[in-house]
């Protein structure tokens, strides 16, 4: 496993000046059932195809950023900071 | 010996002299020379020995890519002699032959075992009697692999640099085709690399007459900012990565676009006898003379199938060798070098190719015929048979990155027939071969390349398209070639290898498809044909033949195997070899290192174990005063008009109404309620917190925190200080006099509480100093920037000395922290334990207003029965049972374990913590502890065992 990652502060570098934070998993809002938190908890989606999922920049900038990626080839189709900071 | 008169491309220096051993005697060689010309040149000809039969083997190919000539150096084994610069003083010897090379007692396999050697040999014979396998196994082992490993090799354990390069267009191999692209696309304004495996680029031009042309083309591509990477071979195509292997440094190149002027690998041909030392590739004959001055003959037999072989005569007779015959296989037709040679009076065979060669330990006498046996032989005695069986590309890399190939049955091999985006060939590999056309193609690759990246403007566009219209145009033809056919095995007497690392002949490739592998991936598997050290490129194409032969299949039918990576041979070391990897060290190691501490690995620090006394350390701890570097410690900067909620959503307690100058201990917990870190928390003013964590958790709490908040955006800043201050704790009866002696600070029990946080200078230096309950003693850690941090540890052993402080080290804060039931995160919990189970209820503050990380798992971890429970316990028979181990209640399965375990002199008893059942975590229980095979009572204590009302730690 092999590829480059955009990092939205330093630009393109390779995957392994990451961390890898998995998929998107936003935690509920507001107090989950037992099957909910246990869903929230250790069930992923694990999808082969585009997944949104969170990064670190751990030997850069230290930032989290979001990503956009297509797990069957490793495409990146897109990182951003999250909450629309530029 | 000798050496040819000097000419312009030699790579040697008639000057210098450089001495080495062969097999302990001393022979002497060239500066520029490689381990095998100078052996060459010294008279050698027998340079290993084969993998099964032991038959003789001499230099073939001269460019590394046959297996004949491995040597160990320096006690390094698989060595390629031709190839391998030749160093002053290094000591080269020969593998797989015993008692030596010219006398190898396993030749007996060779010359009588053929029979009993066919394919499987092994596997059909070693299996019975099943029971003596494990005495088999072991003979076996010492006749399989070619080389030995020393079993401790310290000089050659390898640091490896590994260097990424992000590239416009990378070029691999550096000949013709591949300079000119690499030149087309810098030219174009491309950022490009080339990389080539021998020592100076120029491929091919380098022997056959063309150096100066190859430096200046290497001068251009160097004037146009191409970066250049010799005696670097690329190994294999990952995922748009291309590892390149040079020298201790693995380059990890990753390029817009690649170009593929790998070139080809000429091809050797199939006859009994043909492994015999004095048969020659043409080109390794050719790199022999032209760039070492060694003459690879004295008389010569030449057998071509195209003009390569024709013109390698040709280059031969102008370096001196008398020309005793050729053949050539192509029965008509008429080229510049075939009439050149009918010019000097040479007239070839047509039609015609080597059947046989003879001779003891080396070729004396070859056998030409017409090809399919009609006709009449020709026996010639010679001392040189110089082989061409045509160029078979060199396509592996290019199929790993996704390109395919098929048969061409004009040219005989398996040719490029479509690549995927973003790559790109040039010149041999792309059947480009002849030199003109070889550099035009690498011209339009290079600028395809760099025009599919956006370089170059419509004229460059616009030439692409005129030249490719050319080559297009008959120009690009490929040089006439006839193909050789499959030998029948038995014709002739002897072995007709088609596969020289792994000694497959004909016959077996005959005997495993008599045996049902008729598929060349079976055979393959079954005959280990192209599985050796060349990869493929001296066998493969021949396999592929004989099993056409075989299976009355066509080639294509048959197809190709795969080429796997590596492409090139790479030491182990340079793919795994321990990377620079820096260790962490606190700027006060050095007087560790001085007080004779004992160090360890802690994470990534170098840490003191203790220094030298561990239980002697602890009690000065207790009797007076102790220091301890913990700059390890984990040490963020929590700051912002949102850090305290903040901190109230990540911790299970409340730390928005801690107020200003104090500490409150806290445990960070996931979303599942276990518990993942702790550390220590103190509000320095309303905005400002300063967190600690573990010392291996520093990374992750940081990645924790900084990612929590990148999802909640609260208005909150996280600076992680670990690096940049240091940080020490003193503790014991006597801290607080020797504190005071060092700081204006009021340090009296009034003045300074526990768990109040005050800034102040010690010795001068400005520090934080927490007083909290570390070790069970009066404590203060003070922490200071790191540049300080020495000097405030000499102060404090200092202002100590009087008072007996002693520098204590890791193993006795153990015992310290096991004393007072500090839970350690890791040692005493794991990744299921949750604040309920560790003891730590009073840290789940569930009537917190506000929503916290974890709190929906502890709600419900809060109102169901604990399994098992986190406690101390006390043995009474002096033995310290194991870390690890197992707890059991009525000596039914284990319940439980012990996580920590000491002697301690201060209690005079042996304590530990362990996870019991629930049941019994209360004082005055009954355990059985399981360890080393016998069983031990322990009794149960909830609470710690020194001090447990903290009356000392508050005085």
């Amino acid at each position: 496993m092999s590829y480059v990652l955009t990092c939205p502060n330093c630009g393109p570098r390779e995957v392994t000046d990451f961390s890898f934070g998995g998929e998107v998993n936003p935690r509920p809002k507001s107090t989950p059932s037992v099957r909910e938190l246990g869903a929230y908890n250790y069930f992923r989606d694990n999808v082969a195809g585009v997944q949104r999922e969170w990064w670190f920049h751990r030997s850069g900038c230290g930032e989290w950023f979001l990503a956009e990626r297509d797990t069957r080839n490793n495409h990146v189709l897109l990182t951003e900071l999250p909450g629309g900071k530029a | 010996m000798t050496r040819l008169p000097p000419s312009d491309g030699e790579r040697i220096d008639r000057d210098s002299d450089v001495t080495f051993t062969f097999d302990g005697k001393q022979v002497s060689g060239l500066e520029g020379d490689t381990i095998g010309s100078a052996l060459f040149a010294s008279g050698q000809r027998t340079f290993s020995r084969s993998f099964k039969y032991h038959r003789p083997r001499g230099l073939m190919c001269c460019a590394g890519q046959c297996p004949n000539c491995m040597v160990a150096v320096d006690g390094a084994p698989g060595v390629r002699a031709c190839t391998e610069p030749l160093r002053e003083g290094m000591k080269v010897e020969h593998m797989n032959a015993s008692p030596s090379l010219n006398f190898d007692v396993m030749r007996a396999t060779d010359l009588f075992g053929g029979p009993f050697t066919p394919p499987g040999f092994y596997y059909k014979t070693f299996i019975r009697p099943r029971r003596f396998w494990p005495l088999y196994e072991k003979i076996l082992r010492h006749a399989a692999g070619l080389g030995k490993i020393a079993r401790s090799q310290p000089e050659r354990e390898w640091q490896t640099e590994y260097r990424r390069r992000h590239a416009d267009v990378l070029v691999v191999g550096g000949g013709a085709a591949g300079l000119r692209a690499a030149i087309a696309a810098a030219e174009l304004g491309a950022d490009v690399v080339l990389c080539d495996e021998g020592p100076e680029p120029g491929g091919r031009l380098l022997a056959e007459g063309a150096h100066e042309h190859a430096r200046e083309l290497a001068e251009r591509a160097r004037a146009a900012g191409v970066e250049i990477l010799t005696s670097a071979p690329a190994l294999g195509a990952f995922d748009g990565l291309i590892p390149v292997w040079q020298g201790d440094t693995l380059h990890q190149i990753r390029a817009g676009r690649v170009v593929y002027a790998t070139g080809a690998v000429e091809q050797p041909l199939l006859f009994p006898g043909n492994d015999l030392p004095g048969v020659m590739l043409s080109g390794g004959a050719r790199r022999l003379a032209a760039l070492y001055a060694v003459s690879p003959g004295s008389r010569a037999v030449v057998a071509a199938v195209c003009d390569r072989g024709l013109e390698a005569a040709i280059a031969l007779m102008d370096a001196g060798v008398e020309l005793a015959a050729v053949a050539d296989l192509r029965n008509n037709g008429s080229t510049p070098p075939l009439n050149e040679l009918m010019r000097r009076g040479v007239r070839p065979l047509r039609g015609a190719t080597v059947v046989q060669a003879t001779g003891r330990g080396r070729v004396r006498r070859v056998v030409l015929a017409p090809q399919g046996g009609e006709g009449d032989e020709v026996t010639v005695d010679c001392d040189l048979l110089v082989v061409s069986g045509g160029s078979a590309p060199a396509t592996s890399l290019l199929l790993q990155g996704g390109a395919r190939t098929g048969y061409n049955r004009q040219t005989g091999v398996f040719a490029l027939e479509e690549l995927p985006d973003g790559m790109y060939a040039a010149g041999e590999v792309a059947a480009k071969g002849a030199l003109d056309v070889a550099e035009r193609s690498g011209e339009i690759a290079g600028r395809q390349a760099a025009h599919s990246l956006g370089f170059g403007d419509a004229d460059s566009h616009a030439r692409v398209e005129a030249e490719r219209k050319q080559l297009a145009n008959g120009n690009g033809q490929p040089p006439a070639v006839a193909v050789p056919q499959p030998v029948a095995p038995g014709e002739r007497k002897g072995k007709c290898f088609a596969c020289f690392c792994e000694d497959v002949t004909a016959k077996d490739i005959h005997l495993s498809v008599e045996e049902g592998y008729d598929s060349i991936e079976l055979s393959k598997r079954y005959t280990t044909t192209t599985m050796g050290p060349c990869q493929g490129r001296m066998c493969q194409l021949t396999a592929i033949r004989q099993m056409a032969k075989e299976t009355g299949q066509s080639l294509e039918q048959i197809g190709t195997t795969t080429a796997r990576p590596p492409w090139h041979a790479v030491p182990m070391g340079a793919l795994a070899g321990r990377p620079f990897e820096a260790a962490k060290r606190s700027s006060i190691h050095g007087r560790h290192r001085e007080l004779g501490a004992n160090v360890m690995w802690a994470g990534d620090w170098r840490r003191a174990y203790d220094y030298g006394d561990p239980q002697a350390e602890a009690l000065a701890v207790h009797e007076a005063a102790g220091v301890i570097d913990v700059s390890t410690l984990g040490k963020l900067i929590v700051r912002g008009s949102d850090a305290g909620d903040f901190l109230d959503r990540l911790y299970p307690n409340r730390f928005s109404n801690l107020k200003p100058e104090r500490i409150r201990y806290g445990v960070i917990a996931s979303d599942a309620g276990r518990i993942m870190d702790d550390g220590t928390i103190c509000r320095l003013d309303d905005d400002t917190f300063y967190v600690t964590t573990t010392s291996s958790g520093a990374g992750t709490v940081y990645e924790w925190f900084t990612w929590w908040l990148a999802d909640w955006q609260l208005d909150v800043q996280v600076t992680d200080v670990t690096q940049g201050l240091s940080a020490v704790n003193l503790a014991g009866p006597r801290a607080r006099e020797i504190l005071s002696s060092l700081t204006d600070l009021d340090c009296s029990a009034e003045g300074f509480t526990y768990l109040d946080g005050k800034r102040a200078n010690v010795a001068g230096v400005p520090c934080l100093i927490l007083r909290i309950g570390f070790v069970g003693e009066v404590g203060y850690e003070i922490h200071c920037p790191s540049a300080h941090g020495q000097h405030l540890w000499d102060a404090l052993m200092e202002a100590g000395a009087e008072h007996g402080i002693k520098p204590f080290g890791l193993e006795p804060q153990r015992l310290l922290r096991l004393q007072k039931l500090h839970v350690i995160i890791g040692q005493d919990t794991d990744s299921e334990s949750t604040p309920f189970g560790a003891a730590m209820p009073w840290i789940v503050k569930l009537d917190k207003e506000q929503d916290f990380i974890g709190k929906w798992a502890m709600e419900h971890a809060s109102g169901e029965e604990l399994e098992t429970a986190l406690v101390g316990i006390k043995l009474e028979n002096g033995h310290v049972p194991t870390e690890g181990a197992v707890v059991l209640p009525d000596g039914d399965g284990p319940v439980g374990q012990v996580t920590s375990s000491r002697y301690s002199p201060q209690l005079g008893g042996v304590i530990g913590m362990a996870w019991v059942p629930a049941s019994l975590a209360k004082d005055g229980s009954r355990v059985t502890i399981s360890d080393e095979g016998k069983h031990f009572e322990a009794e149960v204590v909830t609470t710690p065992f020194y001090d447990p009302d903290g009356e000392v730690l508050r005085s």
